[in-house]
């Protein structure tokens, strides 16, 4: 039941009292067989608009949907094989539990006899059996969460679109819960669009994260690649922390680069594509790549600890470095390696391995 | 924006259920609501064919018979909606502002006359001012001249007392919407009682009095019970037209008139709509507080509790003038106890009061359905056209009865379609003039409704019948119910319009109240006006049973 949806130039225009939104520009997506792909983007990005437009809730302003390269751009929402759990969960307040899993079989008119079958079936993988006479309103709001999740799953459709399932729930419950939607899309195999806002949310269930800005797609990829390698600068900032320091590249060969930083210090990195020698770049470093050493003298630069945060697992420090540059950095056990108090003057020394380079 | 346009067009072309729906409101909407006033306007200035506005020149050169009911109507109107909405504002500031006692009882007495047919103020004034009316008959004799009702006075009496409620609804809301702090503050700063009031309440409840002086302004204007009993030789836009069409069978006349009728109503609907709408003051801070009674003189509470109490006990003394009417042998002449004149209604009068019911109960069924569709419609964002329906479907908020009565007789009298004489004719007509209240009660219900439900829905596969049969009908089924119930009122109180479709096969109690009037059998009229009252009430009283004891009990609670 599973089946490829490909997204082309899909835009989304509103208009209303002489003033034009773009909410969704020429967005081109392709989601295969049995993947769940992330839309993942701060507030006001598209990612819902598109997941509407998917769902067949918003007409396109342009571009098409395709579905097992069927079109369906025009199809309303009642005749696409796709289901919806939606961010308030819209279950039926007059029906019980059953009735609400129930409807979208009635409507494809299968007999009594199977009805009553999948409809338990289906609560029970979700976790709900014996709640099935209930009312919505006494549910709390992880079981109604789980309501709509059945009641999607139960009408096995070859699309489910998830629009920000869990913000309603607290933090402990969205991570179960997030655990339990993953494994039940894998064991059924169901290509999902899933919505979010929440990075790690995303980062932890999803074979690709497409990340959404301004109605743009931003960057598209498994969760690995979109952290190690960001495409642009809103990418690596809003996932994860990332600090930007500013160099040229002045060498290198086909698989390895020589840059230089502020304060001439220079280091031989693995090649970005996209950038080579005599380029001005941005290099990426994130917090936890960097190490503090208390020895002023090693490293790659000397930097001064301007402010100072203990977590327990971590210590937070914001160093200065020369030209005027900050960064900041993590580092993992401050009890073995000791906390640094502000003033503290330090030794730098990025790794290698993890400095991703992006076009100024 | 046309490709977008197009767009919208495909997907509804593939929607089918809700195509199908979309078209049959557009059909009726066009049928039954345009093409009757397209007819009023085209024989208004056509003649067999010719570009003849023979009475559009007449009333501008001056012409007494053409110029004399408008001006008429307006000066009633005019009158009846200041001295209207003046008591609606005394009830609603005495009911919001002050700590008078019985203040439920006087809200009471205010929203009864909503739902009571207005021609019950004229009857019962005629009983008691009329040529035989028993206040008539005390001043003769004791003054030893001869006064009575009918003309002007009787037209600003019976039309105030029946419209001052529509004031007082919107003023009370208005009133309570008012921040009592803003009215505190300014007697912290000094200001005197009556200042804090001139000066603070009176501008924040400005756009609300404007709204009231319209609404009671166009429902005077279109009124056509009242003047036909009471209007004696003064006459109005609404009778002439009726006497036009069917005593003088001056079908052009009849037409302009109506057309000149329409020029006023529609004007003060747009400028309701349109003005007032986005003029608001009310400051919204949740409901108002207890300190709300801003402290009002003993002086000011008591005088006020007095003129609330009189304008009460005027009306109920209406009300039981007619019930006692009833009673009376031979009203004003032989005033003895009699149920003569019920068994006469009900060996004559029964077929008239189960034709109304029957044909009102047809109607409303439709009419809560068909005006929920509306709705529907409407509220849908993703619909093309739906601006469209909104604004065919409230075309008749503005259009006075009398205006689409004859416009059912001009366009249903001839082929293509023809309708005279039918009981469809005057279901139609009902639902034409009361399906506007639904839609407007179907809109705001369903803007209660989380779309998302629709959505879903939607998303699981259901059509347009099956969610609108499934979901939304038992969700909005209580307020839709209310709805219905005043639609029913509204039907078995209706005079204007289905006065000019009435026929020998299908006849209502209403236009038969006004054939007794006519023919002076006042307390035949008063047991016909007595048996509408008691429809109306049954009616409330079984949507009340309906509501809480059925639709309640099933649904879900604490949605």
């Amino acid at each position: 039941m599973a089946a490829e949806l490909i997204l082309r130039d899909l835009t989304k225009v509103f208009s209303g009292k002489g003033e034009q939104v773009v909410a969704v520009d020429k967005m081109n997506l392709q989601v295969s067989e049995g993947q769940l792909v992330t839309l993942l983007g701060p507030s006001g990005c598209g990612k819902t608009t598109t997941l509407r437009m998917i769902g067949g809730l918003e007409i396109p302003t342009q571009g098409e949907i395709s579905l097992d390269q069927k079109t369906i751009t025009y199809l309303p929402p009642q005749r696409r094989d796709t289901a919806t759990v939606f961010q308030s969960y819209g279950l039926f307040p007059h029906m019980s539990i059953f009735e609400n899993v129930a409807f979208g079989l009635k409507v494809r008119r299968r007999p009594r006899k199977e009805i009553r079958e999948r409809v338990l079936e289906t609560l029970s993988l979700v976790g709900l059996t014996g709640l099935e006479k209930r009312s919505p309103n006494h549910l709390s709001g992880g079981q109604q969460q789980r309501v709509a999740l059945a009641r999607a799953l139960v009408i096995e459709p070859k699309v489910l679109l998830f629009d920000e399932p869990l913000s309603n729930l607290d933090a402990k419950l969205r991570v179960e819960t997030r655990e339990h939607i993953r494994r039940i899309q894998r064991s059924l195999h169901i290509t999902s669009i899933y919505v979010t806002h929440d990075q790690a949310e995303a980062m932890s269930i999803s074979d690709q994260v497409a990340v959404m800005n301004g109605g743009l797609l931003q960057q598209i990829g498994p969760p690995y690649e979109i952290y190690a390698h960001p495409a642009n600068r809103f990418v690596a900032d809003f996932i994860g922390r990332a600090n930007f320091l500013k160099a040229d590249i002045v060498g290198g060969s086909r698989d390895r680069l020589e840059i230089r930083l502020i304060g001439n210090v220079e280091l031989n990195i693995p090649a970005t594509p996209g950038v080579s020698p005599g380029d001005r770049v941005v290099a990426v470093v994130r917090p936890e790549a960097v190490d503090v050493l208390p020895n002023a003298e090693e490293g790659d630069m000397t930097a001064t600890v301007i402010l100072a945060h203990y977590t327990g697992s971590l210590a937070t420090y914001k160093l200065s470095l020369p030209g005027d540059e900050a960064i900041e950095v993590e580092v993992m056990n401050p009890q073995e390696k000791g906390f640094l108090p502000e003033g503290t003057a330090v030794g730098v020394r990025f790794h290698r391995q993890s400095v991703h380079l992006l076009r100024e | 924006m046309w490709q977008y346009r197009l767009r919208e067009v495909k997907h509804l072309l593939h929607n089918r259920s809700l195509l199908l729906i979309v078209l049959v409101i557009l059909a009726f909407l066009v049928l039954f609501v345009i093409f009757p006033l397209i007819k009023v306007l085209q024989n208004g200035v056509f003649y067999n064919g010719k570009f003849v506005p023979q009475y559009f020149l007449q009333f501008f050169s001056g012409q007494r018979y053409v110029i004399r009911p408008f001006f008429n109507s307006l000066l009633v109107a005019a009158l009846v909606a200041v001295t209207s909405t003046l008591i609606g504002f005394i009830f609603a500031y005495a009911t919001t502002r002050t700590d008078i006692p019985c203040k439920r009882f006087f809200r009471l007495i205010a929203t009864v006359p909503i739902v009571s047919p207005p021609f019950i103020m004229a009857l019962a004034a005629i009983l008691l001012l009329g040529r035989q009316g028993m206040v008539t008959a005390f001043i003769q004799r004791t003054l030893g001249f001869s006064w009575n009702i009918y003309g002007l006075p009787g037209l600003i009496l019976t039309e105030t007392f029946a419209f001052f409620p529509m004031a007082f609804l919107i003023l009370e809301g208005v009133l309570s919407g008012i921040a009592p702090s803003l009215e505190e503050s300014a007697l912290d700063m000094g200001a005197s009682k009556l200042r804090t009031f001139l000066r603070v309440t009176l501008p924040l409840a400005t756009p609300g009095i404007a709204g009231a002086l319209l609404l009671t302004l166009t429902r005077s204007l279109e009124d056509f019970g009242d003047p036909i009993i009471i209007q004696g030789r003064f006459p109005v836009l609404t009778t002439q037209i009726y006497l036009a069409i069917t005593g003088m069978y001056n079908i052009p006349l009849g037409a302009t008139l109506a057309i000149i009728l329409l020029v006023p109503t529609v004007l003060a609907f747009v400028l309701q709509r349109y003005w007032l709408s986005r003029k608001s003051y009310i400051t919204v801070t949740g409901k108002p507080s207890s300190s709300a009674l801003v402290r009002v003189s003993p002086w000011a509470k008591w005088s006020l509790f007095s003129v609330v109490s009189l304008f009460s006990f005027v009306i109920i003394v209406f009300y039981a003038v007619v019930i006692l009417g009833s009673f009376t042998k031979l009203w004003g002449i032989d005033n003895t106890f009699t149920l003569e004149h019920y068994r006469y209604a009900f060996t004559v009068g029964t077929r008239y009061l189960v034709d109304s019911l029957e044909l009102a109960a047809i109607a409303t069924a439709i009419g809560g359905v068909l005006g929920l569709m509306i709705a529907y419609v409407v509220t849908s964002k993703r619909l093309i056209g739906r601006g469209l329906i909104d604004f065919l479907s409230m075309i008749n908020f503005a259009v006075p009865g009398i205006v689409i009565g004859i416009g059912y007789i001009f366009a249903f009298n001839t082929p293509p379609i023809v309708l005279t004489g039918t009981a469809m004719i005057i279901i139609l007509v009902f639902l034409s003039q009361r399906t506007p209240a639904v839609v407007r009660d179907g809109v705001a219900m369903l803007q209660q409704l989380d779309p998302v439900i629709d959505e879903a829905a939607a998303d699981l596969g259901a059509g347009f019948f099956r969610t609108f049969g499934r979901v939304i009908l038992p969700l909005t089924a209580p307020a839709l119910v209310a709805g219905m119930a005043y639609m029913f009122a509204a039907c078995i109180t209706s005079i204007s319009a289905v006065i000019m479709v009435v026929s020998a096969h299908w006849y209502l109690i209403t236009v038969q109240l006004l054939a007794a009037v006519d023919i002076g059998a006042l307390s035949v009229a008063a047991v016909y006006g007595v048996l509408i009252l008691m429809s109306v009430m049954g009616a409330i009283i079984l949507m009340d049973v309906v509501i809480s004891r059925i639709l309640l009990r099933r649904t879900y609670h604490g949605r």
